[in-house]
């Protein structure tokens, strides 16, 4: 039973640890309709920076974690203003292919900077403890980060149904026309909407670098995972997007446990059962 | 006025292609001319050198690419009154890629001798090329059992391991110092499964039992779950093998998890190599690992190659570096026993075969049938020397050398 229960506990923090990484690109998705092929090289910026951040002391990390979603998001700023602003017109096959020549030049960029040894990021102390549930120890930090995903999980949640704010990210994502006749500037809307999906890939990189490391091609690993969830989970939803998170984590968790040898094929067996079933995802709403 | 800001914009984008275009062609011809002055003259012997350096493994190439040239450096890129050069190609890890590029080396470049691969997938690919163009092929580190088994090849020789040896050598040395049963795991990928089978098949054979076993894919982001079902195990010890960004994340969450207090961790040099034990900090501590060549390695010949490496490169060698600087003193040891004549490709792996030499690792000789290393294999440990990570050779397995079938 307790392995049962431990099993539970690593597959709940794995999937909220792929919330967390995956949230800033469900809501630049859902609201602008970008599919950011840079989420991951925004992600792996952001945790490279912790590094540099942290790599002479353990406890620049609390520094780390508001230096370098802040830095991530200045650089989406720069690039929806100067490139991607320009190919909204376009249509989305300019955007893919745009944000994905971005990962391929961050990706030499990062290489030229941080090099290509894998990294890690050094916890404080308060944070690299262990702590014993079911029998089993658990590294603490594991633990944060289930209540750091929670957290992230309601706050999202609060700002987009409960705020005018979110009233307006919402109304904006089913016509952006009506909503700019309305006296809202909706290019503003957009370019906010952007910067915090590069604040959240930043923090993402900054929360998993302590767990997952920093590697050459972190960033299209990464970007696979959070494709996979965004798919399942269905789009323009911050609830689909959690919830494909945790199904994930327990699938995977599970059967590494049970059936290790088909771990990989059923997260995207899911995937394939998903889309042949709900098209549009678990919670997702339709889109033309 | 924008007709005009127009017009300037696109002359200085003609003249700029202009430019790149014409240092183009001046740099193509440039090296025409070398290849014909040195093939015509044959006075410099050509190596060329099949390693990557962009991917994953960029890292590796580079280390024994300075491996290498670091040897070349102390004889002064010269053996019989030759020069020595070598023509760098990125394999880009890629058979493909490198099937193409060895073409290339042998056919354009005209060289002499073929060294590198990282990539076992890389060195299969390539070999029915360099076989059937009877080119000297020394593998500097693609590790695949089958190269020197059912691939082997007349003009194939490997100076570096084969997963055997890595995986063999802990069996028994595991089964009398660590316990009787044991956990295994390894990502799962050809060089992991080899090595993993060699290591079952030697701890086995000395009566040591398998608690269980578990394969995680390669790049694996996440070990929570298997080690939970390890830790849950009766098993005396675990086994692991990963490398790289794999050998960081499991080293530190097989700590994390606690399974470290219960079971000790053992595996293979890569698991704590060099280039990963400042990442992993002091989870490596008290790991203990099968490899060929370590820094703490106390004999002269590693001392002198230890200072010299930092001396030039300011950064520690590594595994791959070693292999990169035993490899160029074959060479050039075969060169000077042929006294610098390397145009019969057949004398020169025969020559290969003859040379004996006190590498940084030990003695250094091949195994004439099966053209693959005949080493010694050290277990090193983990241990913290002022709360920094350092391997300590704690034992030796004398002359293990690959059955070869």
């Amino acid at each position: 039973m307790d392995i049962i229960g431990a099993q539970l506990v690593n597959g709940v923090s794995y999937g909220l640890l792929l919330f967390v990484i995956t949230c800033g690109l469900a809501l630049v998705f859902g609201i602008l309709g970008v599919l950011n092929l840079a989420h991951g090289s925004l992600y792996m910026i952001g945790a490279y920076i912790a590094y540099s951040v942290t790599v002479n002391s353990t406890e620049n990390f609390w520094i780390a974690l508001i230096i370098a979603p802040i830095a991530v998001a200045l650089l989406s700023l720069l690039i929806e203003t100067t490139l991607l602003r320009l190919t909204y017109h376009l249509g989305h096959l300019s955007q893919v292919l745009l944000t994905f020549g971005l990962a391929y030049v961050f990706h030499d960029l990062a290489s030229m900077v941080w090099g290509s040894n894998v990294l890690t990021v050094a916890l404080p102390p308060s944070l690299s403890g262990t702590t014993t549930l079911f029998n089993q120890n658990f590294p603490t930090y594991r633990l944060v980060v289930i209540g750091i995903g929670l957290v992230l999980a309601a706050a999202l949640w609060f700002i987009q149904e409960k705020t005018r704010w979110g009233a307006i990210i919402r109304a904006g994502l089913c016509d952006k026309e009506m909503i700019s006749a309305l006296g809202i500037n909706i290019k503003l809307v957009l370019t906010i909407v952007f910067i915090i999906g590069g604040f959240l890939a930043g923090f993402g990189g900054v929360i998993a670098a302590p767990i997952l490391g920093l590697y050459p091609s972190m960033e299209f690993q990464t970007l696979i995972l959070a494709l996979v969830v965004l798919v399942i989970g269905g789009l323009g939803s911050i609830a689909g997007t959690f919830a494909a998170s945790i199904l994930i984590g327990l699938v995977e968790t599970f059967s590494k446990y049970l059936m290790p040898e088909l771990s990989l094929f059923l997260v995207f067996g899911l995937m394939a059962v998903i889309l042949v079933v709900k098209p549009n995802g678990l919670l997702g709403k339709k889109v033309a | 006025m924008n007709k005009n800001v127009l017009i300037t914009l696109i002359t200085a984008c003609l003249l700029f292609l202009g430019a790149c275009g014409n240092s183009a062609i001046q740099s193509t011809s440039g090296t025409n001319e070398k290849t014909e002055s040195s093939s015509g003259g044959n006075e410099s012997i050509k190596i060329g050198a099949l390693l990557p350096n962009s991917g994953v493994y960029a890292s590796l190439g580079k280390n024994l690419n300075r491996g290498m040239e670091l040897y070349f450096e102390e004889i002064n890129w010269e053996v019989e009154g030759k020069k020595i050069e070598i023509i760098n190609e990125d394999s880009e890890a890629d058979p493909q890629v490198s099937l193409r590029k060895t073409r290339k080396l042998i056919e354009q470049d005209n060289i002499d001798i073929l060294t590198g691969t990282v990539s076992t997938a890389v060195a299969y690919a390539i070999r029915d090329e360099v076989d059937s163009k009877r080119m000297p092929f020394l593998v500097s580190h693609a590790g695949g059992n089958d190269l020197t088994r059912s691939k082997r090849s007349d003009y194939i020789w490997r100076s570096s391991f084969s997963s055997w040896q890595i995986g063999n050598s802990m069996g028994e040395w595991a089964y009398e110092n660590v316990g009787k049963k044991i956990y295994l795991t390894a990502a799962d990928y050809a060089f992991g499964k080899e090595v993993s089978a060699a290591f079952k098949e030697a701890y086995t054979a000395a009566g040591g039992k398998i608690a269980g076993e578990v394969y995680p894919p390669l790049e694996n982001n996440d070990y929570s779950s298997y080690l939970t079902t390890i830790s849950g195990s009766d098993a005396d010890a675990v086994y692991a093998f990963f490398a790289g960004s794999d050998a960081v994340r499991f080293v530190q969450q097989y700590e994390q998890y606690g399974v470290k207090e219960k079971m000790p961790l053992i595996g293979s040099g890569w698991l704590v190599s060099e280039d990963l034990r400042a990442s992993q900090g002091n989870a490596s501590e008290g790991t203990l690992a099968a490899t060929f060549w370590d820094y703490n390695l106390q004999t002269d010949e590693n001392k002198k190659f230890v200072t010299a490496y930092e001396k030039k490169y300011g950064e520690r060698p590594t595994l791959e570096s070693l292999e990169g600087y035993d490899a160029a003193r074959i060479i050039a040891e075969a060169v000077k026993s042929l006294k610098g004549d390397v145009s019969d490709s057949k004398k020169v792996v025969d020559a290969f075969s003859e040379v004996n030499f006190q590498s940084p690792r030990g003695e250094f000789k091949f195994d004439k049938e099966t053209h693959h290393v005949i080493q010694d294999m050290y277990i090193t440990k983990a241990k913290l020397v002022d709360g920094k990570s350092e391997n300590e050779v704690i034992g030796t397995v004398k002359q293990v050398k690959d059955p070869g079938k």
